[in-house]
């Protein structure tokens, strides 16, 4: 209504390097059309997230929070020595344990004392998860644990192991993925005794001549 | 004046200030919620429970509390008095708004011209408050507002004038009397000069330059805090009230409609509140104009058009009587 459809003349670069602007039909189909378009939101169902009331629905691979499952750690620090922001902690000792035959080795192994991620430091980068060689960290989707003292998103072991239930089972492999390690391990067959005629021997090492060196 | 008199006088002013109270509330509510929808948002879910239908009273105890400041170099009295003096006129406009023949608190014969002389009163608030401020972007924002006041006052007449025209009365009851529905054709573009000449004296979007947030802050009403603030923000949709109340009157018959007889007001008073969606969606689905496009569309669209409106009523007046 109020813009003129014909391009002005007092700004001529604008209507030449634009004239795909020509093609929207002038002012008053513009103005229409945003009617119509409020009016086609209006009559359609809203996409607010109502969070409080409604839970979300959350992908199972969510990185809510990391749960530990103790029994699985055995202190190597990967994760401590991975972690870019320095927020894991962990404190073991060793302890001996007698041989259980006579004539046998005393055993060491690591007990976990202290295992913490400061969550007012972790970044979710998750390198933590992919370093574990022993399945001890898993991420959990569940979020809601803000706190009112930044203190206390320290998170200790026996807090990170009430996470571990909420864990989600792994997502089900592609259809025509590659078998699991474990699966493929055990349905290897066999290794058989080698057969030393089979094998050819072994060339004797040539030691270059020292002539040719030079 | 009998004691009968006074207690009648009494009983309608209160039933206006009430009206006044609710209504503007009402279209505010149905902005949020229009406005989220139409965004794709649910608007306010909380407030008093059901769906916040008492969000508006929320905010309104939330800018009783507020402190409320007078800036040092104001001129303190004029910057105290000016939403009072947006205020007011709105009030005394909807006093005189028949929402039936019966259901009009003050029945004025010249009902027309008292409205559209009583509501440009309301931009002189603005005005007042932009000049006491002491403050730049409030100056600008009030001369902007004064500046559309003028540009758009002259259509809204000439628009109004072309109605009573039609009518032969000055009257707002006699107006809506005389309303048939073939008059929705015939004012037409009258209608349309009245629409959008309402949104720009109320100051809302695409019209509402006065207050740009990008560019000014927020006009002469950057200043305000708590009470006064929210005066301010009443007048805009008592505005929007006493805007829709009047189209429903001059251009959709008013209480005209099936059982006139027994709810004829409440005709009105739903023919208004589609008006105030209307305006409500103005505002959603138009970015803002520019000051210089404002002037523009005042001159050289709205002013012809009116005037084309009075001269096409006029002929026919004539032809036909």
């Amino acid at each position: 209504m109020s813009e003129p459809t014909k391009p002005q003349p007092a700004n001529p670069a604008s209507s030449n390097a634009r004239p795909a602007r020509r093609s929207s039909g002038g002012a008053v189909p513009g103005i229409l059309k945003g009617l119509a378009t409020t009016a086609r939101t209006l009559a359609r169902p809203t996409h607010t997230a109502e969070y409080p009331d409604v839970s979300p629905h959350l992908p199972p691979r969510s990185r809510g929070v990391i749960a530990l499952l103790e029994e699985n750690c055995t202190s190597c620090m990967l994760c401590a020595r991975e972690c870019p922001d320095w927020c894991i902690y962990i404190d073991s000792h060793k302890e001996t344990i007698p041989a259980t035959t006579p004539g046998g080795r005393d055993r060491q192994r690591n007990v976990l004392d202290r295992f913490a991620i400061d969550f007012s430091l972790c970044m979710y980068c998750g390198i933590c998860i992919e370093v574990c060689p022993f399945d001890a960290l898993h991420w959990s989707p569940e979020f809601e644990y803000s706190e009112l003292d930044i203190r206390d998103l320290l998170h200790e072991k026996d807090r990170l192991g009430q996470w571990m239930p909420t864990v989600p089972p792994p997502p089900a492999l592609d259809e025509h993925a590659a078998e699991p390690a474990e699966v493929a391990a055990v349905n290897k067959p066999p290794r058989t005794a080698r057969t030393p005629t089979a094998r050819p021997a072994r060339p004797t090492r040539v030691t270059p001549a020292p002539e040719g060196e030079a | 004046m009998t004691g009968a008199d006074a207690l009648e006088v009494v009983v309608r002013a209160v039933a206006v200030l009430a009206a006044f109270l609710v209504l503007p509330l009402l279209v505010g509510q149905t902005e949020h919620k229009v406005m989220a929808h139409m965004q794709g948002r649910l608007g306010p879910m909380y407030a008093g429970g059901f769906h916040g239908w008492a969000q508006l009273v929320a905010d309104g105890v939330k800018f009783v509390q507020k402190e409320d400041i007078t800036p040092a170099a104001a001129d303190k009295g004029v910057f105290r008095f000016a939403p009072a003096v947006a205020l007011v006129p709105y009030l005394v406009a909807m006093a005189v708004i028949p929402l039936s023949p019966d259901v009009v608190a003050a029945d004025a014969p010249a009902g027309a011209v008292f409205v559209l002389a009583v509501t440009a009163v309301g931009i002189l608030g603005t005005l007042m408050a932009g000049w006491a401020s002491a403050n730049k972007y409030s100056l600008l924002g009030a001369m902007r507002a004064a500046a559309q006041l003028l540009s758009y006052e002259l259509p809204m007449v000439l628009a109004v004038a072309s109605v009573c025209l039609a009518a032969g009365t000055l009257s707002l009851t006699g107006i809506a009397h005389a309303w048939s529905p073939w008059w929705l054709l015939w004012q037409l573009p009258g209608a349309v000069v009245f629409l959008v000449s309402a949104v720009a004296e109320l100051q809302r979007p695409p019209f509402d330059m006065p207050v740009a947030d990008s560019e000014i802050v927020f006009g002469a009403y950057t200043e305000y805090t708590g009470l006064r603030f929210a005066f301010f923000l009443l007048s805009e949709y008592a505005g929007i009230v006493v805007m829709s109340l009047l189209f429903t009157v001059l251009y959709l018959g008013g209480w005209q409609g099936p059982l006139s007889d027994q709810l004829g007001w409440l005709w009105t008073v739903l023919k208004g509140f589609c008006i105030a969606v209307v305006v409500i969606w103005l505002r959603v689905a138009w970015p803002r104009l520019r000051e210089d496009q404002l002037q523009r569309l005042a001159w050289l669209v709205l002013v012809p058009l009116a005037l084309a409106q009075l001269a096409l009523t006029g002929v026919w007046v004539v032809l036909t009587a």
